[in-house]
């Protein structure tokens, strides 16, 4: 059922949770315990704030399980504003033309359906652009 | 190589299937196939060990253990054998494992086959299988499948270097081009521009010429220690002159810049450091196209363009088989087909047989030396070889 594992992986998928390098100050997500910067140990929390722009965006429309009902849908990778690269579908885009560079924060949404009765639901992490008041 | 205590290497046989769907042929008759091939032409010795590349056989054929299956099932029982998974690298890493091993002097001759099927479950099983090949924690359960990541690296590429529209052409018109002569390949016809242009998206910017199609086969070859090997009259014996494998972050996301091969650039700059050979002296390179910006990327790691220019190569004739770096001989990837972790297996028996001038329609005139690279991921694992003629 794989529960553990999306249990694990609770504070990165809900909070956007990763560490801070306290030898060079790199925020790093997802978590890796090496900070990739300066090799040090990076151990200590870090949340990040969810905003960012776009780095590069495409379209699935042949999926795996559990995601195959979703299609199309929105893959990007974010630039958050802390630094790191994140790998994330975008969402709320209504008519929206996906830009690189278009600012973006962090919501949370489904991720994928179960896919078959040894599978889960599991939720966590997309972006949508950011609202303009 | 630099390395005076480790013993010069031969390819002392080769084999292959076709590649396509062989709903006919079961896993271990496939590779049994490519073996037989091998043993039936081999001029070295018995071989005493099987390294035995494959990706998804756990999760498509329903197989673990495999080459103790393929090494009972074609006769070989006794011998040491042993299974590598890299993805994509699969088939380049077994054929390094080969040449370490004989290499070292511990065995004389051995093995290294690679065998994959591909094209027997639903499409969405087998996206299911090969997104297990990313970060499944943070790339897969995100919805990232290997084409759509490819999409993205393409995407960023254009963006960033400004490259025009169909830039990427060439790369798979070449790969058709020369799959149309060989027998193996799971296609054989030429395509025309105009049909890339028209081609439908399969995850913008790629269209459905720029991804290399999922198939069925399994390749094999024999090295063996270089004394051990009579030469023969006519043809050339073929040595392995390089060997690295290099590994880069698993997922594209947590690179500086994700638009740089650096595991395919160190990889190759590690067997140019071994051979004494630079990019000029490469008479033809088998790259890694899974992808049209694959092919782009592989040849600015291996210093034929600088960064943002692989694509202009693709252009004007400059990678055909009589252009300045002929890439693709057999159709790559792209055409002659993506049998998994069989692929860089494929890859090696091509350039052996450029080598050994015995490439008949598709020969690169002259070849001496073939660069051959084989990538998992995006260049997250890079297996690099060179092989040269050796003159005795
Ligand atoms: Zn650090």
């Amino acid at each position: 059922m794989d529960i553990p594992r999306h249990w694990r992986l609770r504070k990165q998928r809900y909070g956007l949770v990763g560490e801070v390098c306290e030898h060079c100050d790199s925020k790093v997500f997802p978590p890796r315990d090496i900070c990739p910067d300066c090799g040090e140990e990076a151990k200590t929390l870090f949340s990040f704030s969810g905003k960012g722009e776009v780095y590069s965006h495409s379209t699935v429309y042949d999926a795996p399980k559990g995601f195959d009902e979703s299609t199309p849908y929105t893959i990007a990778m974010v630039k958050l504003e802390e630094g790191p690269l994140v790998t994330a579908q975008l969402t709320d885009l209504q008519e929206k033309e996906v830009k690189i560079g278009m600012p973006v924060e962090m919501v949370t949404r489904k991720l994928r359906e179960a896919g078959d009765e040894r599978s889960m639901i599991v939720y966590g992490y997309k972006f949508r652009p950011v609202m303009s008041h | 190589m630099e390395n005076n205590k480790i013993h010069t290497v031969v390819i002392s046989g080769l084999g292959q299937t076709s590649v396509g769907e062989h709903w006919d042929i079961s896993l271990r008759e496939l590779a049994f196939f490519a073996i037989e091939k091998a043993l039936v032409n081999n001029r070295g010795g018995y071989p005493q060990a099987l390294y035995l590349a494959n990706m998804l056989a756990p999760a498509l054929s329903h197989q673990s253990h495999l080459a103790t299956m393929v090494a009972d099932f074609s006769g070989l029982r006794g011998i040491e054998a042993t299974t590598i998974e890299a993805s994509g690298a699969s088939g380049g890493m077994a054929f390094r494992q080969g040449y370490m091993a004989v290499a070292s002097g511990l065995v004389d001759s051995v093995i290294v086959a690679g065998v994959e099927k591909l094209t027997e479950q639903t499409s969405v099983n087998v996206n299911s299988a090969f997104a297990t090949n990313t970060d499944s924690e943070y790339e897969a359960d995100h919805g990232l499948t290997p084409t759509s990541q490819a999409a993205l690296l393409m995407k960023r590429y254009i963006y960033e270097y400004d490259v025009p529209d169909f830039a990427f052409s060439g790369f798979p018109v070449v790969a058709h081009a020369n799959g149309a002569s060989n027998k193996n390949a799971m296609f054989q016809r030429a395509i025309k521009p105009e049909s890339y242009q028209r081609a439908g998206f399969v995850s913008e910017p790629l269209n459905m010429f720029d991804v290399a199609p999922y198939a069925d086969g399994a390749a094999a070859v024999i090295l063996t220690r270089a004394e051990l090997v009579a030469d023969l009259p006519e043809i050339p014996t073929v040595s392995v002159s390089g060997s690295s494998a290099v590994i880069d972050t698993l997922a594209l996301h947590d690179r500086q810049n994700p638009i740089v091969f650096n595991a395919a650039k160190e990889s190759i700059a590690k067997v140019y450091a071994q051979s004494g050979l630079g990019h000029s002296d490469i008479d033809l390179f088998e790259l890694f196209d899974a992808y049209s910006i694959f092919g782009a990327l592989s040849l600015e790691a291996a210093g034929f363009s600088e960064a943002g220019k692989g694509w202009e190569l693709a252009q004007d004739g400059r990678i055909n088989l009589d252009g300045e770096i002929p890439i693709s001989t057999f159709g790559g990837l792209k055409a002659r087909g993506y049998p998994g972790g069989a692929t860089g297996v494929y890859q090696i028996v091509e350039a052996a047989t450029q080598l050994m001038g015995l490439a008949e329609e598709n020969q690169v005139k002259g070849a001496k030396n073939a660069l051959v690279q084989s990538l998992g991921g995006p260049a997250s694992t890079a297996v690099t070889h060179i092989l040269s003629q050796i003159e005795r």
